[in-house]
């Protein structure tokens, strides 16, 4: 495919059979022969492997680092430990998202992981807004490799005993065949797991160590955006962007007291007036889980209204799909505060006809994270 | 066995003409999660949406190839709609159409000529 990049995995995935789709200007696998069902059951009850090196790896340093990037993010990151990692977004000025990122704390440095299709925006947003004090490090030659499931710990193990030590969030850096090779444990499937992050000369023989155990398989993109649905985790460009903010996002989790109202580092971050008073006085709408009466999908862009016929939509689906762990559709969306109770009821217009949904908590299937 | 440009089969038996997707079809839809199919008694014309299939990627119709009377449809895919990818050209026959002049068949591809189409 003209003009789209490969990661350094890129062969591999073919050599496996993958289907290969353009992803954020990469041709990605969106799946293997096994399939998207198969590959998220896998993943769910032994480990799957991803290849996320699409994404964006950045390292900040300089002095006082924590306090530079909490000016863009409303993140308590002075009070991150070294060897410690925490979800973060960068906001604007109008408080919505520009992106969702991990903030990883590596002792002389931080170490930041983001969506691909943002990566240059990011690279952009960082160079303009941190002082000149700050070394900005875009990371070109390192691949990142997912290792998501029950079994994932007992897998990665056997190359890096080191993860038995580790629990959820933590960051490290390992030794395997003579590099250094960083681990964090997490990921974006609602399993236990581990990212690993490690120079491109070594991610073909890594990758392939752990394919040749019997727990391993491949797992596209396809079955990436099933398990993180069922997980009732974002995708950003889909369920957040720059017109919503954290709040109506139900991203409070990730702003630590100290950044909020009376905290000590009240504020400093773009959009901290509408994001400080939505956390007071709660938001107009909100991110919600939605379960589709039914077997058919109600996928990105279907209106949702609050009665069977007539009157205007009140909200739209922003994900959704089949959730192969559940076996019915799932759906995530915005509504108004009115109806955002569990058990609330809305209609889904699919092909003309208004379908019921019902308004369900999130996660729509309990994690599994080692804490 | 004939075949159209829209990977769907249809066999003539007498005049009713059973209607599936490909196997090349099920393989490009991935794993199918949801099938509505359409009630039975109902005309349709040529190029009619007649089924909605959804993958877990992506929601397709199934066009009436042929002029006709919907006579039968296979409940089946509604409890399991995962047939279709196990048996797309046996079981997960979609439904039946009753039609005036079974000779319109003759105007699709063999299976040799579909072959040569999906390359």
């Amino acid at each position: 495919m003209a003009g789209l990049q490969h990661t350094v995995l890129f062969d591999l995935h073919q050599s496996l059979g993958a289907k290969m789709v353009p992803f954020a200007g990469y041709e990605m696998p969106v799946q293997y022969p096994a399939g998207v069902l198969k590959e998220h059951q896998h993943t769910r009850a032994a480990a799957g492997l991803f290849d996320v090196s699409h994404m964006g790896q950045i390292l900040l340093r300089g002095p006082d680092v924590a306090a530079a990037l909490e000016a863009l993010v409303p993140v308590d990151l002075q009070g991150l430990p070294e060897g410690r990692q925490r979800y973060a977004m960068f906001t604007d000025e109008s408080g919505g998202v520009l992106d969702d990122l991990m903030v990883a704390n590596r002792g002389d440095h931080l170490f930041l992981v983001v969506n691909a299709a943002r990566k240059a925006a990011d690279l952009a947003h960082l160079r303009e807004s941190l002082p000149e004090s700050i070394q900005i490090e875009p990371l070109a030659d390192r691949a990142l490799i997912a290792l998501q499931g029950p079994q994932a710990e007992l897998a990665l193990a056997r190359l890096l005993p080191g993860v038995l030590e580790m629990r959820f969030m933590d960051v490290a850096t390992l030794d395997w065949e003579g590099g250094a090779v960083w681990v964090s444990r997490s990921g974006y499937t609602g399993e236990d797991g581990f990212e690993v992050s490690l120079p491109e000369a070594a991610a073909v023989g890594f990758a392939r160590a752990l394919l040749a155990m019997e727990e391993v398989a491949p797992v596209g993109l396809g079955a990436r955006d099933s398990l993180r649905l069922e997980a009732g985790l974002c995708l950003y460009g889909h369920d957040i962007d720059t017109t919503t903010s954290p709040v109506e996002a139900g991203l409070t989790w990730a702003i630590q007291k100290v950044r909020r109202k009376g905290g000590a580092r009240e504020g400093g971050f773009p959009g901290a007036e509408r994001i400080l008073r939505e956390l007071s006085d709660g938001a107009a709408r909100q991110r919600v889980g939605l379960i589709p009466e039914g077997r058919a999908p109600m996928r990105e862009g279907v209106e949702l209204f609050d009665q069977e016929k007539g009157g205007d939509p009140v909200g739209r689906i922003t994900s959704g799909g089949f959730a192969p762990s559940l076996e019915h559709p799932v759906a995530m969306g915005y509504l108004p505060k009115a109806l955002c109770a569990t058990g609330s009821r809305v209609y889904g217009e699919l092909r003309g006809r208004r379908l019921p949904v019902t308004v369900a908590a999130l996660p729509f299937r309990p994690a599994n994270y080692r804490k | 066995m004939k075949f159209t440009e829209e990977h769907e089969w249809l066999r003539a038996d007498g005049d009713v003409v059973t209607v599936g997707i490909t196997e090349h079809a099920a393989e490009q839809l991935g794993d199918v999660v949801f099938v509505e199919l359409p009630e039975i008694e109902t005309m349709v014309a040529r190029g009619d949406e007649v089924c909605v299939i959804e993958s877990v990627k992506a929601a397709s119709d199934i066009l009436a190839p042929i002029e006709g009377e919907i006579v039968e449809i296979n409940e089946t895919l509604v409890d399991n709609p995962g047939l279709v990818n196990e048996d797309p050209l046996g079981d997960a026959w979609f439904f039946k159409l009753k039609v005036d002049d079974p000779s319109v068949l003759d105007e699709f591809m063999s299976e040799d000529e579909y072959k040569d189409f999906i390359g």
